[in-house]
């Protein structure tokens, strides 16, 4: 019974999957957005029942799924994520004339899968829940059939997805050839016990921080996801660089900061210098962008060397500080994505920052959403960027990385050029002729509860950092 | 209560312009006037109850802010903020009557950014906790941003682009020193790491080692925000394409908050590191001294001589507080106050025929004195101020500086010296090419006066300058014993130094 309780959350996504495709079928005709609406509604009320079911720190269905307050928070932020994206969603499809029932299902399920990779605690589970998201995704990566680069986008992610499981799934035979075990637990307790690592173990680490570099899309193992993030739909790529960026981390964080935790001086070194890579070849490679899609795309990598830092510190509070950032990141990608949408609905049919020219002059309100978004980007305060990188490099000084915090900092200041360039095409340059969004209620609100999250997480973060502390693994 | 109420007015009142209905501009303007003039009253009665001869923090307000990495919001005065919050005040209320007729364009959010603004640079002279000075510092860039990127002049794009980047560069490394800082601080009370100021000074002891990386990671930000040489560049661009208040503002208290940033962090926190680099921070100032006032000289457009005027001026602000004596650091902070009010007054004066004829190409004008007789005696008592004639305030101001500086090391003082002559010639031979001579341009020759509403602003600069100027001991009495507070801590570390070399 406490089993069954602890995977409601699961479970009602997965009903949502189920009663999205079935709801498209019976109502299509009728009412073209009810499928949407039953997985907003579905994925809402997933979330609430995540963060309302007690967690008690233990462990369900024989030990198999954490039932810890940071798998709570990460199943909340995933269902959060797609209801947001499954708001977006309709305005983007019709533009494209996108038709497809499958789409929310194939959302639901992306998000299920998504839930189990942040509470298995088991590789062969995380790999389960690993497969289930990454197969949704290729479907809808490659959604815009008429469109080459959107199929493009879906063979690149698919090859290349399949290529990196295969890694992931090959270091995790040889660290249960070196160790015995899957477990998270168990493989923990026996690198606690024995002294040293055995070179099998140690490949398999190897390869499963490939495989985990090419899904967080690290330096040098990045190369699929600009190209995938430009070709895919929209909404998609919105949910992807935050949803699914955000499930791997967790998924990192569990196998690396906690199971392997006892052979960090293995690969920290590694790592950090993974960091640095990613978030120098992010920043500089997204300066050069003339689409604000591509130049999120890159800057999501930059984000993701960030990110990298507070794996590398690996303290209670760097990781504290990774879930307060993936949080921020979430609302402040996503809202960015949404901005950039609607921006798109002007019918030029390209991103380019020649697009955005005096949206925020036309449209103050508007503007002012993605500027508090992009400030939050840069890291400005009082926004969730700014605490978040705070928080992280404040972690991870504390540990020691001095050097790494400071390579951190200055890409910082290198990446508020081109999101500053956002800001100022939108406000500083004149617009060329009337610019009309059609923008539903439920879109706009999304925005601006997006963008007020961001600033009241900024000027007062203190309830999701502790909550955050306290929820650690 | 009194210095929340300083950054919480502007900050409401920010709020509140943009709940104006779209159609109503003038409303705007008197609900901003409104909020800077009380702002301003509030400001007047924190330096009413200053107690004075007291050399400590006062008006202490603490209240926890994020508890879990123990930053609080901890404000308080001392001599050394006390006149730059006072300043900022005053000179917003100045600065939203300068921008009453001259902004007509996207009125709310001008007035929006400006408020917000005010709120910022008061948080950051106010501010005794790291984590609130690191915030507002950060905060105050991007209505500034938006100030010169959207009202500004013709290459605002690049000049605001570049202000940014140059201000965040700096900053970030800053961001490292506090959290380096934070690191090894601890409260007395709650036994963790604090941002607390008065803390943080009171058990800073780093290697020198330490203190130099440590200077150099807050210095690099502040020498910025100076603006010291070579780190200069950004600012005539910033001046020159800001709106008229964008560059009252920015010379009136952005750079202070370089030169204040020193004097609250850099001095007092890492002593020794100071001493270490008071021979390349004075020779910086003193190229800056030289080289402003040269490049001052030669400029065509008017606005960017007071721009460069400007990086003169703060080289002796820097090589006064870098004397490290009781009359350089006086007159450092004094020469800070003057010169927000003599060159925030010579931009305004520098916006009022650019409102008239659009162009502030000296060539442009000439002979104007027949025409504008009362515009011209008031350019003549600011630029003489901002030149250091007795009885203004920047004689003063640059009196006590030189006085520190030969005190300190004759060689300094000797070159610093001569710059008071530049200051002399580029500012002269300017007001000459401008108001003298024959009207040779035929639209000149119908220029209208300066109005009442445009002198007024002029006016309470200029008053206060006369004043400051015969009286400066209201001011000197307050300041001085906090900076002797900061002195203290040198001398503590001279004498230890000596006692080293004895033993």
């Amino acid at each position: 019974m406490r089993d069954f309780l602890g995977v409601l959350p699961e479970l009602a996504v997965v009903l949502t999957a189920l009663l999205a495709i079935l709801v498209d079928i019976a109502a299509r005709e009728k009412n073209p957005s009810a499928s949407q609406g039953v997985t907003a509604v579905g994925l809402t009320v997933a979330a609430a029942l995540a963060l309302s079911l007690p967690t008690s720190n233990g462990m369900l269905m024989s030990d198999q799924l954490f039932s810890d307050g940071f798998s709570a928070w990460f199943r909340a932020l995933f269902c959060v994520v797609g209801v947001i994206t499954a708001i977006f969603s309709p305005l983007y499809l019709r533009h494209r004339n996108i038709r497809l029932g499958e789409y929310y299902s194939l959302l639901a399920m992306s998000v299920f899968g998504m839930m189990v990779m942040s509470s298995s605690a088991n590789l062969l589970l995380f790999f389960v829940g690993l497969e289930t998201m990454s197969i949704s995704l290729y479907v809808l990566v490659s959604l815009r059939r008429d469109d080459a680069t959107s199929v493009e986008g879906g063979l690149k992610y698919l090859v290349l997805g399949a290529f990196s499981s295969a890694f992931l799934l090959y270091g995790m035979a040889l660290i249960f050839g070196g160790i015995g075990s899957l477990d998270y637990a168990v493989i923990g307790e026996y690198l606690r016990q024995s002294h040293g690592v055995g070179p099998m173990t140690l490949t398999g680490i190897g390869l499963l921080l490939v495989g985990f570099a090419f899904k967080v899309s690290a330096v040098p193992f990045h190369f699929w996801s600009p190209d995938v993030y430009e070709g895919a739909p929209t909404t998609i790529t919105a949910f992807m660089s935050t949803g699914a960026k955000a499930a791997a981390f967790v998924g990192l964080i569990r196998v690396f900061g906690v199971a392997l935790a006892e052979t960090s001086e293995h690969w920290t070194f590694a790592l950090a210098v993974i960091s640095v890579l990613t978030m120098t070849l992010g920043n500089v490679v997204a300066i050069r962008q003339t689409s604000v899609k591509r130049m999120l795309a890159y800057s999501s990598i930059a984000h993701a060397g960030y990110m990298l830092v507070a794996v590398i510190a690996g303290s209670r509070e760097a990781y504290a500080a990774a879930g307060f950032y993936l949080v921020g990141y979430a609302f402040m990608n996503l809202g960015a994505f949404g901005v950039l949408m609607l921006i798109n609905q002007r019918g030029k049919g390209d991103y380019s920052f020649e697009s955005l020219r005096g949206m925020g002059t036309v449209h103050p309100l508007l503007g002012l959403t993605m500027t508090v978004f992009m400030l939050s980007l840069i890291g400005i305060p009082p926004t969730a960027g700014f605490f978040g990188k705070l928080y992280v490099f404040s972690a991870a000084i504390k540990q020691g990385y001095l050097w790494l915090v400071i390579i951190g900092l200055l890409n910082s200041a290198v990446g508020a050029y081109y999101y500053l360039k956002v800001i100022s095409t939108m406000f500083m340059s004149k617009a060329e002729g009337e610019v009309q969004f059609g923008q539903p209620v439920a879109y706009k609100a999304a925005l601006a509860i997006s963008s007020l999250l961001i600033i009241i997480l900024g000027m007062f973060p203190e309830q999701l950092v502790t909550a955050m502390l306290k929820a650690v693994p | 209560m009194l210095l929340t109420l300083c950054i919480a007015i502007p900050a409401l009142t920010s709020l509140l312009v943009l709940l104006v209905p779209r159609t109503s501009p003038g409303l705007v303007r008197v609900l901003a006037l409104a909020g800077s003039l009380v702002t301003f009253l509030v400001s007047l009665s924190v330096l009413s109850i200053f107690k004075v001869g007291e050399a400590s923090f006062q008006m202490i307000e603490k209240v926890p802010w994020v508890p879990s990495i123990g930053a609080d919001w901890h404000l308080g005065v001392d001599g050394i903020s006390l006149f730059l919050i006072v300043l900022t005040t005053l000179l917003t209320v100045l600065c939203i009557l300068a921008s009453w007729h001259s902004i007509q364009d996207r009125v709310h959010e001008y007035h929006f950014f400006f408020m917000l603004l005010e709120a910022g640079m008061i948080g950051v002279f106010a501010a005794l906790d790291l984590f609130v000075f690191y915030v507002m510092w950060e905060v105050m860039l991007v209505p500034m941003f938006f100030l010169i990127g959207v009202w500004g002049g013709q290459r605002r794009l690049y000049a605001t682009i570049k202000f940014f980047l140059f201000t965040m560069a700096g900053s970030v490394l800053m961001l490292a020193g506090v959290l380096y800082l934070y690191f090894h601080t601890i409260d007395p009370e709650t036994q963790r790491n604090t941002f607390n100021l008065l803390h943080v000074t009171a058990q800073s002891s780093y290697s020198i080692g330490t203190q130099t990386w440590l200077f150099l990671a807050f210095g690099l930000a502040f020498a910025i925000k100076v603006p010291l040489f070579p780190l200069h560049t950004w600012l005539p661009d910033a001046h020159t394409e800001a709106p008229t208040a964008g560059s009252v503002i920015l010379a009136g208290v952005l750079l202070k908050m370089g030169t204040y940033g020193f004097l609250r962090f850099c001095l007092p926190i890492f002593p020794e590191a100071t001493l270490e680099f008071v021979p390349w921070v004075s020779w910086l100032s003193i190229i800056g001294i030289t080289y402003g006032a040269m490049v001052a000289m030669v400029q065509k457009d008017m606005k960017k001589l007071v721009a460069y005027s400007s990086v003169a001026h703060l080289g002796f602000v820097m090589i006064g507080m870098f004397a490290l004596n009781q009359q350089g650091l006086a007159g450092s902070l004094l020469q800070q106050i003057n010169h927000g009010i003599s060159t925030g007054a010579l931009f305004l004066l520098v916006g009022v025929v650019y409102e008239r004829r659009h162009t502030r190409l000296i060539a442009d004008y000439g002979g104007i004195a027949k025409v504008m007789p009362v515009y011209a005696a008031l350019f003549m008592i600011v630029a003489l101020s901002s030149i250091g004639l007795p009885i203004t305030n920047g004689f003063v101001g640059e009196f006590l500086i030189l006085v520190g500086t030969f005190a300190s090391n004759t060689l300094y003082g000797v070159i610093a010296t001569s710059g008071v002559i530049l200051a002399a010639v580029y500012l002269l031979w300017m007001y000459q090419r401008v108001f003298y001579g024959k009207l040779i341009h035929e639209a000149n020759q119908k220029l209208k006066d300066i109005t009442l509403f445009e002198a007024t602003p002029i006016v309470v600069l200029i008053v206060l300058a006369l004043w400051i100027g015969i009286y400066p001991d209201p001011l000197l009495v307050r300041m001085e014993p906090s900076l002797q507070l900061v002195l203290e801590k040198f001398q503590q570390v001279q004498l230890s130094q000596l006692q080293g070399v004895l033993h």
